[in-house]
């Protein structure tokens, strides 16, 4: 058992800690998300300047040769900033998506790129009818002899508008909601017959509708093997949900100590409201909910790289649980901040939104709930 | 026992439901249905619509412009009221001042806003809370000293609904320093076209504007505007935070809301079939409605108590804690219904609806998760939660 990080994940972690405090303050995140951009650019390339574009990847392949653990680091550090860069789109969905599947060539072109801050990404995957079933998609890409038509609807593609090529996911054979025959296809976001529909997020991030109607795809648009695409999309989504459980457990953070600030200077009744026994129990119920969260966050970065079954029971276990505590955490700091606590201006309510979107991503609680459950039955 | 409605109050049902069905203006209700934001016009509109039939003030007496029918009516009409989707009749005339001023006021101040409170013509605003006021309602500092014919105010009121549609507020201001806290209190109207008031908006975390902080700086108000005698104020308030909470447990409204759950979760999909098919899914929304139920038949219970001549008491405090706590869990599984739509934010469509622009995804996501923000709010004001648990333990339990 050793619970520590090792030399280099404790120097990624203070590089990410001491940037976030020097450079991402809560006021400066808020003007920023109020920009046309919602993010900027300037600290993308600061990003790729700390090595932090490459963290996940090989160093055969320009990486830092991290793993679950490092993305782990980072993303607690991202969720105590509200960090609005597209680096869980970008890096740690598409990106690892590319570096697992893409070729020789689809790696020299896109992954350099990515890594460099040159090239933005995005996974564009969930549709309309598919809600949080990985499994479900109507995208068809048909064969022309020369390449493919692509033609779907994808629904809230992280970052989809500020990607420079989409990494998309169509069916090539198969039913409906079959894993077998999914393909990946990696394509310029400026392909004609591609539509991108932007917009805000409720936790200030971004996210587009796409359609593609009839595109034309050369035949090397194909990433990895035909028809086998799902279980590198639900490896690449498990990595995805250990990094919002870092970011959730960031967030918890803030918002407890917040809370528990608040309970130490709000004066009613000539007292710290800290003093009654009501408002400490709800506190120590957050600080539990807390606690057990990093525990589930250790738990899912640890098993991020573990062969099914075990990996889908412990990402839906840790999705699940850190989706309930964060709710029920963030409702208490809400409740006990009164009525600041709802206002736009405090930024509890921005963790409390995030945390509750967090939640939404890769799948809310109930899902993870779901799959945990039906593979207790599969056992 | 008798636990079902009479054939008469059936009946009074039919005819409360056929009037809303002839008189609801369509442009209203579709605002309504879609749950985007009202304009005070909205409001103001569909208000004068009921006054012109008599039934803007059920619960008043009968002398004074209300309309006779028993607690069950008026029950019934509210329920009726809230199914149909139409604006919540604004409560701070018709619900808090006008019974303040039945109870305390003076002929003249009857005489000259209890006409206007009836035909909406006046909107008034609640100046209670204060920034270091809140749980502790009695520690509020804004002072009004009399000086000859008027009170010179100097404060400040926060979360004041609607301050910036409002004509007038009626706040509780301290008049003397002496004694107990509550003691110093007196219950005061004033013009918000005076010099020196100034409202400034508060944004909450829906991105809406619905709530104010009011800087009331050297404000004169005339003297003939305190209401009771000086010092009353407390008394006044406590009358009136009794009337507020049992509007507050909304169990018609949170009828509707489950009923709107239902049809959207028909029209979600999910593993292929409707989201309503979804066992997982439906057996949560199933035990809420439970819950609703109990909340329901409680609040009947209270009802036949008060239709027996028995005075409302703390289970005011029980039907708010549970009715919010209900109203919370709703707005989180109509969010939770409709999946990834229920992330994007656009504030224009909140405000205005869709209009032209084609909806992101189904065209009843947007308002949903933005409402389930907005919606922590309900445990929080009108005494939070944990006061009205401090009342039952202290009134009911004996407790502390």
């Amino acid at each position: 058992m050793d619970y520590q990080l090792n030399e280099l994940q404790q120097m990624l972690q203070q590089s990410v800690e001491k940037y976030i405090e020097r450079d991402y303050e809560f006021a400066t995140r808020q003007q920023l998300a109020e920009t046309e951009l919602g993010y900027s650019e300037q600290n993308w390339q600061q990003f790729a300047e700390l090595g932090w574009l490459g963290v996940p990847f090989s160093e055969q392949q320009g990486g830092f040769g991290g793993g679950a653990t490092e993305l782990m680091v980072l993303f607690e550090s991202f969720g105590k900033a509200l960090l609005l860069e597209p680096y869980l789109a970008s890096v740690v969905l598409a990106g690892q998506l590319l570096a697992r599947v893409g070729n020789e060539n689809q790696i020299e072109n896109s992954l350099a790129g990515l890594i460099a801050g040159d090239l933005k990404l995005a996974l564009a995957h969930s549709e309309p009818g598919s809600r949080y079933q990985l499994s479900r998609v109507a995208c068809e890409a048909t064969g022309t002899g020369t390449g493919y038509h692509l033609t779907g609807h994808k629904a809230l593609v992280l970052n989809g508008q500020n990607a420079d090529q989409l990494l998309v996911s169509a069916r090539t054979g198969g039913a409906v909601d079959e894993p077998h025959g999914i393909s990946l296809f990696l394509l310029p976001a400026t392909t004609p017959g591609v539509s991108i529909r932007g917009y805000r997020t409720v936790d200030a991030l971004q996210a587009a509708d796409i359609v593609f109607d009839q595109v034309e795809l050369p035949a090397d648009a194909l990433l990895g093997s035909a028809d086998q695409a799902f279980e590198h999309i639900e490896w690449a989504v498990d990595q995805g949900i250990a990094a919002l459980c870092a970011e959730a457990l960031g967030c918890m953070e803030v918002l407890h100590q917040a809370t528990v600030e608040y309970l130490q200077t709000r004066k009613q009744f000539d007292v710290q409201i800290g003093k009654f026994q009501a408002l400490q129990h709800a506190a120590v119920d957050m600080f539990i909910a807390l606690s057990q969260s990093r525990s589930m966050v250790y738990l899912a970065a640890n098993k991020a790289a573990a062969p099914l079954p075990e990996r889908r029971a412990a990402l839906s276990a840790a999705k699940n649980f850190i989706g309930r505590a964060g709710r029920k955490l963030g409702q208490s700091a809400v409740q006990l901040h009164g009525g600041v606590g709802v206002s736009d201006e405090l930024n509890v309510s921005h963790y409390f939104k995030r945390l509750t979107a967090i939640n939404t991503w890769l799948g809310d609680d109930h899902h993870h709930l779901g799959l945990y459950s039906d593979g207790m039955a599969a056992e | 026992m008798q636990l079902e409605f009479s054939a008469e109050e059936e009946s009074f049902r039919l005819e409360v439901r056929s009037f809303i069905a002839d008189n609801y203006p369509a442009d209203i209700r579709a605002r309504a249905e879609a749950g985007t934001a009202l304009t005070k016009q909205d409001y103001v509109t569909w208000q004068q619509i009921l006054h012109r039939q008599g039934w803007i003030a059920p619960r008043w007496p009968v002398e004074y412009g209300g309309t006779g029918w028993s607690p069950t009516q008026c029950y019934i009409f509210e329920e009726e009221l809230t199914a149909a989707s139409t604006p919540r009749v604004m409560p701070f005339g018709l619900t808090m001042l006008g019974p303040v001023l039945m109870a305390f006021g003076n002929d003249q101040q009857k005489q000259q806003h209890l006409p206007s409170i009836l035909d909406s013509s006046v909107w008034w605003c609640q100046g209670y809370s204060e920034p270091d006021a809140g749980s502790d309602l009695a520690n509020l500092k804004t002072q009004a000293v009399l000086e000859g014919d008027y009170y010179r105010v100097n404060g400040s009121k926060i979360w004041t609904t609607y301050a910036h549609y409002a004509d007038k507020m009626f706040c509780l201001v301290r008049t003397g320093n002496d004694g107990r806290k509550q003691q110093g209190i007196s219950f005061l109207l004033l013009d918000m076209d005076d010099p020196g008031v100034e409202v400034v908006p508060i944004i909450t975390n829906n991105g809406l504007h619905v709530v104010n902080q009011v800087f009331l700086k050297d404000v004169k108000v005339p003297r003939e505007n305190l209401v009771g005698e000086e010092g009353a104020g407390w008394t006044i308030a406590k009358y009136l935070l009794g009337h507020e909470r049992t509007v507050i447990a909304g169990v018609a409204a949170s009828r509707q809301q489950m009923r709107r759950l239902e049809s959207i979760a028909r029209q979600e999909r999910s593993n292929g079939e409707s989201l309503w098919q979804d066992n997982r899914y439906r057996d949560r929304v199933a035990e809420v409605k439970i819950d609703l139920l109990a909340l329901e038949q409680t609040n009947l219970r209270v009802l036949g108590d008060e239709a027996a001549g028995r005075e409302p008491g703390p289970e005011a405090s029980l039907l708010k804690i549970v009715g919010t706590e209900i109203q919370q869990r709703i707005t989180e599984l109509l969010a939770e219904a409709v999946g990834y739509y229920g992330l994007p934010y656009d504030r224009q469509v909140l405000m205005q609806g869709w209009g032209d622009e084609p909806p992101v995804g189904p065209d009843y996501a947007a308002t949903l998760m933005p409402h389930y923000f907005d919606w922590r709010k309900s445990s929080i004001y009108g005494g939070s939660n944990e006061i009205q648990k401090n009342i039952i333990a202290k009134a009911v339990l004996g407790l502390g």
